[in-house]
Formats: C-alpha cells, sequence, structure tokens
C-alpha cells in the first residue's frame, strides 16, 4: 500500500519531532490509525467506524466518504445521566500532533445504509478530507478492517490517548 | 376470641410481608451493591408484554428461573449497544456455572427499523443465549416508561439515530428488581454485583 509509507515516516519524524521539526517544514499531513468498522448481521442498516487521526499542523476534518454507505456521518456520543446521545457534527478539530481518539464513545464516523453487509476481516474504504488552516484540503485514503460485532470498543489506541 | 383473631390478623399480615423469606430466599429489602445501583425498592417492568423474533409472546415471568439481565438499545447503535452486549457476554463467561442463569434481554428502541429476523440474529451474534425483544411503537414507549427509560430520535439528515438510556436492569430469579449496572462500569464490577444478586435468591 502507498499509504504505508508515509505513515510509517511519519511515525518516525513524529519520535524525533522536537528535533528535527519534519513536520514544520512539510506541508501539513495527516495521518490515520487503527481504523476499524464494527462488522454487522445481515440486513444491519449501518455501522461505526474507529481510528486514530493526527494531523501535523491545526487542522479540522470536514467529511468522510465511503463507497460501502449511503450516507456517511460524523457523530459525536456523549453520556449524560447515563443516557447515550448522538449527535452529528459538521467537523472534527485536530490539533497539530495530537491523535483524535475515535471511537464509540466520542466522536466516530457512522456508516448508514449500507449497501450490504460488512463481514469480518473486510477492508473498507474510507476517505477522510481534512482541511488545514489555510483552507487547504486533503484527501486521506484509508482501508479500514472490519473487526467482528462483538469486538470490544477500547482498542489499544484507546488506552494510549489515556496517556496524553 | 378478639385477642386470637388479632392474633391471626397480624400472623396473616408477616407472612406476606416476608413472603421472600418463606421462599428460602434472602429477605432484605435493600442490597449493598459495590458498584451498581440497588433497585430493590423500584417496581419495573412487571407489566410489560413484548414479542421475541419468532412472535411468542414474552413478559418478565417467561424468564422465570433466570435472572434476566435487560437493555434497551437499537441495531443502528454504533457504540453503546454493542459495547454492552459485548460486555454482558463477557460476564456470562466471568461467572463461570452462574453464569447460566444470566439471562440477557434486549429491548430495541427502534422497532421500526429493527426487523425481527435481524435483531435476532444481532443479539445472538453476542451469544446464542441472548433474547431479543420488540413490540410496536406504543408497547416501546409503554415499556420504557415502565422501565423509567428514556429513549428519543435524534434526526440527522435524511435519516435518524436514537439517544437512550444505556442502564442494563437486573432482576432476581423471581422476578424481583435488584439492581441497575451503569455503561461505565467494567465486565468485572458487574459480575461481582451480579453475585450479589445471585447470593439472594
Amino acid at each position: 500500500m502507498n499509504f504505508d509509507r508515509p505513515k510509517t515516516f511519519l511515525k518516525h519524524a513524529l519520535l524525533g519531532l522536537s528535533l528535527l521539526g519534519v513536520a514544520a517544514q512539510a506541508s501539513a499531513q495527516t495521518v490515520v490509525e487503527d481504523a476499524w468498522v464494527r462488522a454487522t448481521v445481515p440486513g444491519q442498516a449501518s455501522t461505526g467506524a474507529f481510528m486514530s487521526v493526527t494531523a501535523s499542523a491545526d487542522s479540522k476534518l470536514l467529511e468522510v466518504q465511503s463507497p460501502v454507505a449511503r450516507i456517511v456521518q460524523i457523530h459525536q456520543s456523549s453520556m449524560k445521566d447515563d443516557v447515550m446521545s448522538m449527535q452529528e457534527v459538521t467537523s472534527v478539530a485536530l490539533p497539530a500532533g495530537q491523535p483524535v481518539v475515535m471511537d464509540p464513545s466520542s466522536y466516530h464516523v457512522m456508516l448508514i445504509n449500507l449497501v450490504g453487509q460488512v463481514k469480518e476481516g473486510d477492508k473498507v474504504p474510507l476517505t477522510l478530507v481534512v482541511e488545514d488552516g489555510k483552507g487547504v484540503k486533503q484527501s486521506i485514503a484509508v482501508e479500514a478492517t472490519a473487526r467482528a460485532l462483538n469486538a470490544p470498543d477500547h482498542g489499544s489506541m484507546h488506552d494510549h490517548s489515556k496517556m496524553h | 376470641m378478639n385477642k386470637l383473631l388479632t392474633r391471626r390478623q397480624v400472623i396473616g399480615g408477616m407472612s406476606v410481608l416476608s413472603l421472600g423469606v418463606l421462599a428460602g430466599c434472602g429477605d432484605s429489602n435493600k442490597l449493598s451493591f459495590k458498584y451498581g445501583k440497588d433497585l430493590s425498592d423500584k417496581i419495573a417492568g412487571r407489566t410489560f408484554k413484548l414479542k421475541d423474533p419468532q412472535g411468542n409472546v414474552k413478559t418478565l415471568s417467561s424468564f422465570r428461573g433466570t435472572m434476566p439481565m435487560v437493555f434497551f438499545g437499537f441495531t443502528q447503535c454504533p457504540a453503546v449497544c454493542p459495547t454492552a452486549l459485548a460486555r454482558a457476554a463477557q460476564i456470562k463467561k466471568l461467572m463461570g456455572p452462574d453464569g447460566d442463569t444470566l439471562q440477557v434481554i434486549f429491548i430495541t428502541v427502534d422497532p421500526e427499523r429493527d426487523k425481527p429476523e435481524m435483531l435476532d440474529a444481532y443479539v445472538k451474534a453476542f451469544d446464542p443465549s441472548f433474547v431479543a425483544l420488540y413490540g410496536t411503537l406504543e408497547e416501546t414507549a409503554a415499556t420504557a416508561k415502565e422501565f423509567g427509560v428514556f429513549y428519543e430520535k435524534i434526526p440527522t439528515g435524511d435519516t435518524y439515530t436514537m439517544s437512550h438510556t444505556a442502564t442494563s436492569y437486573v432482576y432476581d430469579t423471581r422476578g424481583v428488581l435488584r439492581l441497575g449496572l451503569s455503561h461505565s462500569l467494567s465486565a468485572q464490577q458487574c459480575t461481582e454485583d451480579l453475585l450479589t444478586v445471585m447470593e439472594v435468591c
């Protein structure tokens, strides 16, 4: 995948970021990691996609596209008094260098009116449209792997996020 | 004569009050849970009448002898529902042999879109023993009201999602509501409290 190379590169670059300032000199780059989609049962109309997104400069995630669903929206979950609420959002802020974890308990991508069943192990193409501070838009193609319907939602990235 | 009657009345009254004791179950009206909320003094779910995906009418008494754990949700729910059902499956395993007593019941708050066959496949993907129930819009509303469960449609573009209470409600094997488990609790924490319910009856 050509996607893997810049991802690996930036990962390494981020490690040495304070010394080299690599991210600063390049145009804004956005890295998507741990992208996954929850598998569905036949006839199930929608599901969620989850990932971690890190932009090298302050940016916004504007939209997500996918051929597997007729409608793709970005939602935010919130919990109050043990009531889980969902809201569609118009964008998600991506502060420079900070991984934004999109998991079931916060922002996530809703794949609505699926064109077919999403089976465990399927590769689901997603395109993220990200706009940097200068208004330059960038499309990032990602392949999200479908995990079992009963997969726990707290992956490794979630634990990682707690460290920040 | 008067005295005797009085005594009879007292005994009669007592036996009603202490049915639990006579049945060999714990006599405590209140339970002390480490993580969940004690709901022993609440009455809920006594009158719901819904259908399982095979079309059989189910009430709380259909699950007598099991420890029902009731959760409200919908299959197009990306977050809290699969997480709660995955947690329930994990709890069942953590409970060991006692897990066979746990009966997970998933009540859809979106009967317009959650059609029986799909609903059944959905809950059984988590554990084959899980049961899904659905009703008409009116039955669903009445059931939620009985449990004090909140739900509402949230329009998003051409479609909608739903907000809903994420609490799991647990009954003892006699059908007495006992425990409310918040969504934030881990499977391990839930299991500890569920074993407390099992000690009662």
